[in-house]
């Protein structure tokens, strides 16, 4: 189980911020639970007063019995300080969410993949469209709800001609 | 689902053909060189509007032109649009996701040690990389460490593969250039490691080497032998490919400040591995985190210094000769023991999340893994090097000629099986 994350970083934020951000540790690896108000502000200020300059990643996941459906989750690396760290927040299913691509450009495909494979919009995103599901394709195939042998079926027949894609 | 609707088409519809802009003022004051570097400060956080062609200074319209999926230098089915002033390139957009499987969802619904081979058919050119992350990150989750002969074994391999990988790379990426020799020499000497490959797993490509735990084989009987006998073979041959290009005039000028990016462009934008390092930038994850048995071994982080195209080919020249170095002590050191830690025969992680990466051929390969304490993923998230180093290619191609973007999407080293997973 996680176990609370106390370092002067937890402290200084926490300070900051209050209740709304809570640092935890698990198997030897740190990430900050936040609420969705502090992004993308508390992003923000780890690039720039904590150095984590380079945005590992971008992803999500889905936890449908949950009120928050979506956990999104920032993956950072700091070169300076050689430290990862993660930052996750949970969102509702149609809530949107502040992008970072100003803070990283790296954020840009890694927000639309988020968005092709969850539907989580990224309020702020310059191209936000899907990336690797074809343009017309309706679902979001990493949702729990979607099946793994569910496809668009109306896309199938309209676009490669064929009864069904299995 | 109240999910947002999502716009289906793609910004491409009115292509060259559009002469709206007509009567677009000529703008004959613009400078070449400006229009080069605004591109350039604007790339990657500006999309490009491709149904409106501007009137350039010479009178010629712009053109929009799509290169792929079927194309040869494409590597696979990316295909990349470009919008170009004559010969020189304005902008790109690549279109991906033609490979696309679903890995991650495959994952969620196997169970861990069924996942395994499938690592392998992300990044083809590189398996026994993918099978290393995904075993380490899965014993991450576990808390079991693989026996240290395991971890050698692991060491001697993925070398090999990185090996493997950059001649692969060489090889074809000489070949859209224009070179054909080196496929032919790369090809040849490739050829030996897939024969290690095949006697230790009995695959050449997808050799699902690794088990979560350890390794499933013990090396064969002249492992270490037949090892050995390919350093010796293989050292003299690299020397080969850089008397073949190093210093050969045509590579030079198709190579050198092609495809440049700075340092702080390559960190803003994610890109990790040899890419990174020939901006200039000392970071090989073997170093900055060491994973499997890497902290025993003596080696250089080979970097560059200009950020373009024959930077990246020195850097990936001497990572070459880096690894032979590491593969040389891991089979002189190679210990005696077990090849297996102690796992359950069905694998099942405790509730709870890691993230591992590896420093794969191609940069940071990392596995993100949520567990629900059953046998199965709950989630499992790839970050492929490939593709966040192929979103790089915007900035890198902007300003450059047609031919160069083949030499760019060379020089990233990418594999769409690992862009699209």
């Amino acid at each position: 189980m996680p176990v609370p994350w106390t370092s002067p970083l937890v402290e200084k934020y926490r300070s900051q911020y209050g209740s709304a951000l809570e640092g935890l540790t698990y198997l030897g690896q740190n990430y900050l639970a936040v609420d969705r108000a502090l992004i993308p502000n508390i992003l923000r200020l780890l690039r720039d007063e904590e150095r984590f300059d380079y945005c590992v990643d971008i992803t999500a996941v889905h936890y449908p019995k949950r009120e928050g459906q979506f956990d999104v989750v920032w993956i950072l690396y700091s070169f300076s300080r050689n430290e990862r760290v993660r930052v996750k927040t949970q969102i509702a299913d149609g809530a949107s969410i502040p992008s970072s691509v100003s803070i990283w450009q790296t954020a840009n495909w890694l927000e639309r993949e988020v968005f092709d494979m969850f539907g989580i919009q990224f309020d702020g995103h310059p191209d936000l469209k899907r990336i690797l599901m074809p343009d017309g394709w309706k679902g979001f195939p990493l949702r729990k709800d979607y099946g793994i042998l569910q496809q668009d079926k109306e896309w199938v027949q309209i676009n490669l001609g064929i009864e069904s894609g299995q | 689902m109240n999910a947002p609707a999502k716009d289906g088409t793609k910004e491409i519809s009115g292509g060259a053909s559009s002469d709206a802009d007509r009567n677009v003022e000529r703008n004959v004051e613009r400078e070449d060189s400006d229009r080069n570097n605004s591109a350039r400060n604007n790339s990657a956080r500006t999309n490009l509007v491709f149904d409106n062609p501007d009137k350039t200074y010479l009178d010629s319209n712009e053109l929009i032109i799509n290169m792929g999926p079927q194309h040869p230098a494409t590597h696979g089915v990316l295909r990349v649009i470009l919008k170009l002033d004559g010969e020189k390139v304005l902008g790109t957009e690549c279109v991906i996701g033609y490979l696309h499987r679903g890995v991650e969802k495959i994952a969620e619904n196997r169970t861990y040690t069924m996942f395994n081979p499938y690592v392998d058919r992300m990044d083809y050119v590189a398996a026994v990389s993918n099978g290393l992350g995904y075993c380490e990150a899965v014993e991450k989750l576990m808390n079991v460490e693989a026996p240290p002969r395991a971890k050698y074994i692991r060491v001697i391999l993925a070398e090999l593969n990185r090996i493997a990988s950059h001649q692969l790379w060489l090889g074809t990426h000489a070949l859209d250039i224009g070179a054909m020799t080196p496929l032919f020499y790369t090809f040849r000497d490739r050829e030996e490691i897939l024969k290690i490959f095949e006697k230790y797993c009995g695959a050449r490509l997808t050799t699902h080497a690794f088990r979560i735990g350890g390794c499933q084989y013990e090396t064969y009987a002249g492992f270490e032998k037949e090892v050995k006998n390919f350093l010796n073979f293989v050292a003299p041959k690299i020397d080969e490919y850089e008397a073949l290009l190093t210093s050969n005039r045509i590579w030079i000028e198709r190579t050198k400040n092609v495809g440049v990016i700075s340092a702080a462009e390559a960190i803003a934008l994610g890109v990790t591995g040899p890419v990174l390092r020939a901006s200039g930038v000392k970071w090989d994850l073997r170093k900055a985190q060491p994973y499997a048995a890497y902290s025993d071994f003596e080696f250089e982080i080979p970097v560059g210094t200009n950020g373009d195209t024959y930077d990246r080919y020195l850097v990936r020249m001497a990572e070459m000769r880096q690894s032979l170095r590491i593969i040389e002590q891991a089979v002189e050191r190679i210990p005696e023991g077990p090849i297996m830690a102690k796992v359950p025969k069905v694998i099942k992680p405790p509730v709870g999340e890691i993230y591992h990466s590896i420093e794969s051929p191609k940069g940071e390969l990392g596995y993100f893994i949520v567990s629900d304490g059953s046998t199965q993923p709950y989630r499992l998230r790839v970050r492929p090097p490939s593709f966040v180093n192929l979103q790089a290619l915007d900035i890198m191609v902007r300003g450059l000629l047609v031919a160069d973007v083949v030499a760019v999407i060379g020089t990233i080293d990418i594999v769409l099986g690992e862009v699209d997973r």
